[in-house]
């Protein structure tokens, strides 16, 4: 855990700064998206930027996601940092081409000839009955397609350190924050992104994941809204002498596969855990990953997704699809010997 | 007001009357456990909920015009619009509730309301009801039938693809379909001006060779003048119509929307003149006087507080009814033959 030092934060606080320190030092780092000047993001992504920024640079956008995302890739190519913002990742069938056929493909097409350094963030999850169209995560839709790096923080001190990071990078950057851990007012986050922030600008690399919590019984690979509730697992198993390991993949592109395979090593029993549909998603492709490398290391595997529905509304519903810690408790014993 | 009858005056009337007062109780119901600190997913109603107080002129105009034939696609905040278009309120309602009976068994919530006995569906994602009721319109054309299909917007989805390249599809093969922009002047917290030029959505109309109407105050005998023309046009076979008409925010863009950035004089200018008063003005003028309104009001408001309390007696959904639903035929397909014996289980070497 490398969040000793510095003051406590909400995870939006810690995007915001990150943001702000990169406009600050770079004048072509600018921000589009809807609702994120006066408003200052639906979910707090940009609060408090437009009185310094101002509109030129905190920019409303048509509800135009093809264009001002593509604009987004257009200037990226032109050598700008863009940030856009997508309110929900589940908008994203409104602008995909720009997505994933020019921002994730053009610099693989161009033989590299051409990078397209600005970050798309967006807004992902469930667990308040938005339903079907507005509660998604599509991790795995995103970290499908080739040409993106994908990024999902789980605390205010991961979220900054990513951010600094896929501003900086040259490479498209799909940053997807969750609605739940962002510390909104009007959607109450758990105990656990809040967390300390060092006050100074600091990088975290892709392709690095963090353990939560170490542990040598079980290995539970997780993300976002999710590594909190394996914690709360993980917290109630320990009193049943049940020593979980946590591990929060923070990248999704990169994957740290070494990470997942130094801990199942150890433990020889993986839990993998997503908020994302079950079927030709994460949880296959993190097995599938550890089986391929080490044919022998597990002793027993499970895995929790949302069981291949569109998000329900109802609350019964919404909450039998998505895992909980109760569920995630249940799984890891389901692998204890 | 000529064309308009005093008894689509009177019905018009109902429609609104019972939306104000529908999204008044909502509100209240959904306020339920989210007070002091707002809580979204708190209460007996959790997560979105767009009221469309203000609206309601619009929904009321147009729909006038339609039977249960024609077909409605209703953007995120579809109350008013379902009201006016005659969706089953009781089911309606127990849907916004999350409850077994509701219009989707729970699983759609209040942006995702279909009641296809009067060919109504919404969607929560901004312009995409256009091109479904384009394809609507394109099967009434192809099976040679008089019914129409409306589509409503707001104005902040006027630039969106799929409203625009729906005009053009539209226009291109003479759809009967009328595109019903509700300008409240707002897309959440961005003023008109700042994300659309023109700002007037009605003008989109004549880069795409159709008739464009703007409608400059919600008034709802207007609305239904405007509208008697586009539908008649749909109906006859002259094609599509885009219509623009302001109505009046009265709410922010969600409950919980603290609209900070929207001007106090901005929220106040629904006060000068609510639809509803300025219809009443077109009823008493036609002869239809305060008591009788007064009934309309009552009758309207009981039909309301009888849905909201049949709904909250509904049971919740069983967890495993979420798992159900995601195709109407089984996964397999409507196969009901073994696969052909000779061609089986050679790799198709007998092909």
């Amino acid at each position: 855990m490398s969040d000793d030092g510095g003051r406590q934060a909400t995870m939006s606080t810690a995007m915001v700064e990150a943001i702000a320190t990169e406009m600050r030092d770079n004048d072509e780092v600018f921000y589009m998206g809807e609702d994120v000047a006066d408003y200052g993001g639906i979910f707090d992504s940009t609060d408090g930027l437009l009185s310094e920024f101002g509109h030129d640079r905190i920019m409303d956008v048509p509800i135009s996601e093809t264009a001002y995302i593509g604009a987004a890739v257009g200037a990226a190519q032109e050598g700008m940092r863009p940030i856009a913002e997508l309110m929900f990742a589940d908008f994203f069938g409104v602008c995909m081409d720009q997505l994933y056929n020019q921002m994730a493909k053009n610099t693989y097409m161009s033989g590299a000839n051409v990078s397209v350094p600005m970050v798309l963030t967006t807004a992902v999850g469930g667990t308040y009955s938005d339903a079907a169209q507005h509660s998604q995560t599509l991790y795995g839709t995103f970290a499908h397609l080739p040409g993106m790096k994908v990024v999902v923080p789980s605390t205010a001190y991961d979220a900054k350190g990513l951010l600094h990071n896929a501003i900086r990078d040259d490479d498209p950057v799909v940053y997807m924050f969750h609605k739940r851990l962002m510390g909104i007012g009007w959607m109450p986050a758990p105990d656990g992104p809040k967390t300390a922030v060092p006050d100074e600008p600091y990088t975290i690399p892709f392709g690095q994941a963090d353990v939560k919590r170490e542990g040598a019984d079980v290995t539970v690979v997780t993300l976002g809204l999710h590594v909190h509730r394996a914690l709360e697992a993980a917290a109630k198993l320990a009193d049943d002498g049940i020593d979980v390991e946590v591990i929060d993949l923070r990248t999704l592109v990169p994957l740290d596969e070494a990470t997942i395979l130094e801990s199942v090593q150890k433990t020889g029993r993986l839990v993998v855990v997503d908020e994302d549909y079950r079927s030709f998603g994460l949880t296959g492709e993190v097995i599938s990953r550890v089986v391929e490398a080490e044919p022998d290391a597990l002793e027993a595997v499970e895995r929790l997704a949302i069981p291949d529905v569109p998000l329900p509304y109802a609350r019964p519903l919404e909450n039998r699809v998505i895992p909980d810690s109760d569920d995630i408790e249940d799984a890891i014993r389901q692998t204890q010997p | 007001m000529g064309t308009v009858t005093t008894t689509q005056l009177r019905s018009m009337y109902e429609d609104m009357v019972t939306a104000r007062y529908y999204e008044e109780r909502l509100q209240e119901e959904y306020m339920e456990g989210k007070t002091p600190g707002f809580d979204i997913s708190a209460g007996p109603i959790p997560g979105e909920l767009h009221l469309a107080a203000g609206h309601e002129a619009t929904a009321a105009g147009v729909c006038a015009h339609l039977t249960d034939e024609d077909t409605v696609t209703a953007p995120h905040r579809p109350h008013h619009i379902a009201i006016a278009k005659g969706v089953d309120l009781k089911r309606m309602t127990a849907e916004i509730f999350g409850r077994e009976t509701g219009l989707s068994a729970g699983k759609g919530g209040h942006m995702h309301l279909f009641d296809p006995d009067v060919n109504f569906a919404c969607s929560g994602i901004i312009a995409q009801g256009c091109p479904p009721a384009v394809g609507a319109a394109l099967a009434a054309m192809k099976r040679n039938e008089s019914s129409v299909a409306v589509a409503y917007l707001g104005e902040g989805a006027i630039s969106q693809g799929a409203f625009l390249e729906s005009l053009n599809l539209a226009s291109v093969h003479d759809l009967p379909v009328i595109f019903v922009v509700e300008d409240n002047d707002w897309a959440i917290s961005m003023p008109k001006g700042r994300i659309s030029a023109p700002p007037d959505g009605s003008r989109r109309a004549d880069g795409f060779d159709m008739p464009g109407v703007r409608i400059d105050h919600d008034d709802a005998t207007a609305v239904s003048e405007a509208a008697a023309e586009a539908v008649g046009r749909a109906r006859d076979g002259n094609g599509p119509t885009l219509m623009s008409v302001q109505v009046h925010r009265r709410m922010g863009h969600f409950m919980g929307d603290p609209e900070t950035y929207r001007p106090e004089a901005d929220q106040q200018r629904h006060q000068e003149r609510d639809s509803i008063e300025r219809l009443a003005s077109d009823l008493e003028a036609a002869g239809v006087d305060e008591d009788e309104r007064e009934t309309i009001r009552e009758d309207a408001h009981e039909r309301v507080d009888d849905a909201i309390e049949w709904a909250k007696d509904q049971p919740e959904p069983e967890p495993e009814a979420a798992l159900e639903d995601v195709f109407s035929n089984p996964p397999s397909g409507v196969t009901d033959e073994d696969p052909t014996p000779e061609f089986a289980g050679d790799g198709g070497a007998n092909r």
